[in-house]
């Protein structure tokens, strides 16, 4: 991996998808590395998913939970608030990430220059490590992956498997360098050692923590964390501040819900029954873990998402990285291509509509449609739907003087009047005939158009039109007819 | 009107509320029929809640889940469970063990280990101890989950976490097969901090390897009273 995209979730230079898939795909050790973790994790998916008789039905709940949830989320986050606030802890709210990352900063300035973190898409989407940087807080990433990434000033490439793109010798090489330990050796478990004893020292001496959130309970006030290494609960129990910065979409209804979210989560996510730590906690409880406790809700642009009545359903996603693992884009270009802290189908249908459609544009076409992302999803999502419905707003979004001299909107009108007259239609094809003799090569097929034609032709060849249309065959065949009933043969298009 | 008394005109707070029901009207028009819970209850739950095993084959389903995390597990009657632990610890080489509150005095071997009960301690000596014991409210089989509910100082979180072993005693009455019901026999304890524990901790992180062990207790033993 030489060069990154920058991965701004609006940064508009950042290049488009097939531009900055074009150096990945050329990387052979990430291709590599990226087929072999999501096909694992796709085996393993299948099966723990093959032995639930109810899934289907885990689905729909868990799809009609989340709607609900959406239809009445201002009553749930006061509900939250209120609740939240009376078991003690305290609840902020932030329009945007720069406002979240404010309201995180203030509270671990006076107290600290460094915080431990539980690895959160979230604070991911908000920047705030460049932002407890900037202030002067070093920020201590304690999930395995995560510490991968940022020891290797690197971007995560996967939603649950931030690091997946890496394998263990690279992982190896960057711990020896960056803690000092030469004689380190490669076995995962030498690894996940070294990441113990580097952090351990870290959660007991941080006063200050920040999470994100799996679930908040709007009943009860709580907030669930789904984890797998205990990372996560020392960053929730040991330290005396405790700070979880969460989306507005994280709220669930009730306790019970858990009973839904807590089975299809898992068994997605990372293929396992159960992941090895979950833990739910209600504000401050005394004499147990933080004696403060703080919870920031985000919304950043996600009340724009929810506006939307075709694509809000976007808000349904728990985060469990199914759709990545099935998608064959995403297993051919990894995460990075996305130019985007969500990847993969999730990240084509989120990153565009958070940006409010001005950047990521090109993400809503990094798809080949095949579904494979709703079958998997947890909440059923149709994101095929939503990607095409997206394409349509991209169009729509452009500029009216860009949008009717774009070269896409030229060649689909022309091409409408050609298709609307049947005269027209025959003449163009016997144009064509013509026109496509100096472009087809010796193997019978067009591998490369002309100026605006070549887009299509950079990735697939073209099969030339046929020397007869259907109409010419169909008319050859009613004239010999009168004479001998069997001797056309039907053109082989 | 109370957002803006409270909040101001222009706070975070009202703004978002304000831009959620606006999208909602905009989606669902004024007014809906339903309150939010007659709504809620109409979420189709057509899963599965109950469970047809027997006793016994929810204690099979359990280890079996157990032991496929890494887990050791035992079974044992009741007036056997001091001698299993002591058995087990020896074995284990654990002799500093921490006592949670929620265990049960007589599950204690009278001999072998020295038993550290958790009066404020600081973090460093609960670190200390070579391993920890303690209870479990609720058990799911077909998940292997050990839902431990820290009901008062004495059972915090902090005490199965820092040690690096942990020995959790589950009484075989308390264990259900699917994880609604658990869920279910959880609720009582909902305002109170809750872990479940699947397995040792572990990671995936690395080339999709599942490794045991990383911040968490690295070895988990669990003795199923029967």
């Amino acid at each position: 991996m030489s060069t990154l995209p920058a991965h701004d979730l609006k940064d508009r230079r950042s290049p488009d998808f097939p531009s900055a898939a074009l150096p990945l795909l050329q990387d052979v050790q990430l291709r590599s590395n990226v087929r072999h973790a999501t096909g694992v994790i796709q085996g393993k998916r299948a099966r723990v998913v093959g032995e639930m008789p109810d899934w289907q039905a885990l689905r729909d709940a868990g799809q009609r939970i989340r709607a609900h949830t959406l239809e009445y989320l201002d009553f749930y986050l006061e509900q939250f608030e209120q609740r939240c606030s009376a078991a003690g802890g305290h609840v902020h709210w932030a329009r945007d990430g720069a406002e979240a990352n404010r309201i995180v900063l203030a509270l671990a300035q006076n107290s600290t220059r460094r915080v431990i973190e539980i690895k959160s898409m979230t604070t991911e989407e908000t920047g705030l490590n460049r932002a407890l940087e900037a202030a002067g807080i070093s920020p201590v990433e304690t999930d395995l992956a995560e510490l991968i990434v940022q020891l290797g000033h690197d971007k995560p490439s996967h939603i649950v498997v931030p690091a997946l793109h890496k394998n263990r010798q690279q992982v190896r090489e960057l711990f020896a360098r960056t803690m000092n330990l030469p004689d380190l050796g490669e076995r995962p478990e030498d690894l996940a050692e070294a990441a113990r004893l580097h952090l351990r020292r870290q959660f007991l001496s941080t006063p200050v923590a920040i999470s994100g959130a799996n679930f908040l309970i709007a009943e009860t006030g709580g907030v669930c964390i789904v984890e797998s290494e205990g990372n996560g609960r020392m960053c929730l129990t040991l330290p005396r501040r405790l700070i979880s910065v969460a989306g507005i979409d994280k709220i669930i209804p009730r306790f019970q819900d858990l009973e839904v979210m807590l089975q299809v989560l898992p068994r997605s996510a990372t293929g396992e029954r159960m992941n090895p730590y979950n833990s739910v906690w209600t504000g401050v409880h005394s004499g147990d873990g933080p004696e403060e406790f703080h919870v920031v809700l985000l919304d950043n642009r996600r009340t724009e998402v929810l506006r939307d009545a075709e694509a809000r359903e976007t808000l349904h996603c728990i985060r469990c990285g199914a759709c990545q693992n099935a998608c064959p884009v995403y297993r051919q270009t990894g995460g990075h291509a996305y130019g985007s802290v969500y990847a993969g189908p999730i990240g084509a249908i989120l990153t565009p509509q958070l940006a409010m459609m001005e950047s990521g544009q090109s993400l809503p076409y990094a798809s080949s449609l095949c579904g494979a992302c709703y079958e998997v999803c947890p909440v059923k999502i149709n994101i095929p739907e939503i990607l095409i419905h997206l394409r349509g707003r991209v169009v729509t979004g452009r500029p009216n003087a860009l949008r009717a001299f774009h070269p896409e909107a030229v060649v689909m009108r022309a091409m409408q009047w050609i298709f609307s007259n049947s005269t027209r239609f025959s003449v163009a094809q016997r144009a064509g005939r013509i026109a496509q003799r100096p472009w087809i090569r010796r193997s019978g097929w067009i591998e490369h158009l002309p100026s605006v034609l070549g887009g299509w032709t950079r990735t697939r060849d073209l099969r030339p039109l046929p020397p007869q249309s259907f109409r010419e065959w169909f008319q050859a065949r009613n004239h010999a007819s009168t004479s001998s009933p069997k001797s056309s043969e039907a053109p082989h298009d | 009107m109370t957002d803006a008394t409270l909040h101001g005109p222009l706070s975070a707070r009202s703004e978002i509320l304000a831009r959620i029901r606006s999208a909602n009207r905009e989606v669902f028009g004024a007014d809906r029929d339903l309150t939010p819970d007659e709504s809620w209850r109409t979420i189709p739950r057509a899963y599965r809640h109950n469970s047809p095993l027997t006793d016994a084959g929810r204690i099979q389903l359990i280890t079996e889940r157990l032991i496929e995390y890494g887990a050791g597990v035992y079974p044992c009657r009741s007036a056997q469970v001091a001698d299993n632990v002591a058995e087990i610890l020896r074995s284990r080489r654990k002799q500093n063990i921490l006592v949670s509150s929620d265990v049960d005095p007589n599950w204690l071997p009278h001999e072998g280990p020295t038993y550290v009960y958790d009066h404020a301690l600081s973090y460093s000596e609960i670190e200390a101890c070579d391993g920890v014991l303690t209870g479990c409210t609720v058990a799911i089989a077909t998940t292997g989950t050990l839902a431990l509910c820290h009901t008062s100082a004495g059972s915090r979180r902090a005490l199965s976490l820092l040690p690096d072993y942990h020995l959790c005693v589950v009484d075989a009455a308390t264990i259900v097969e699917t994880v609604p019901e658990g869920f279910h026999a959880l609720e009582p304890h909902r305002l109170q901090p809750i872990t479940l524990i699947s397995g040792p901790s572990a990671t995936a992180d690395i080339e999709m390897t599942r490794i045991q062990g990383v911040h968490g207790p690295r070895v988990l033993d669990c003795v199923i009273v029967v």
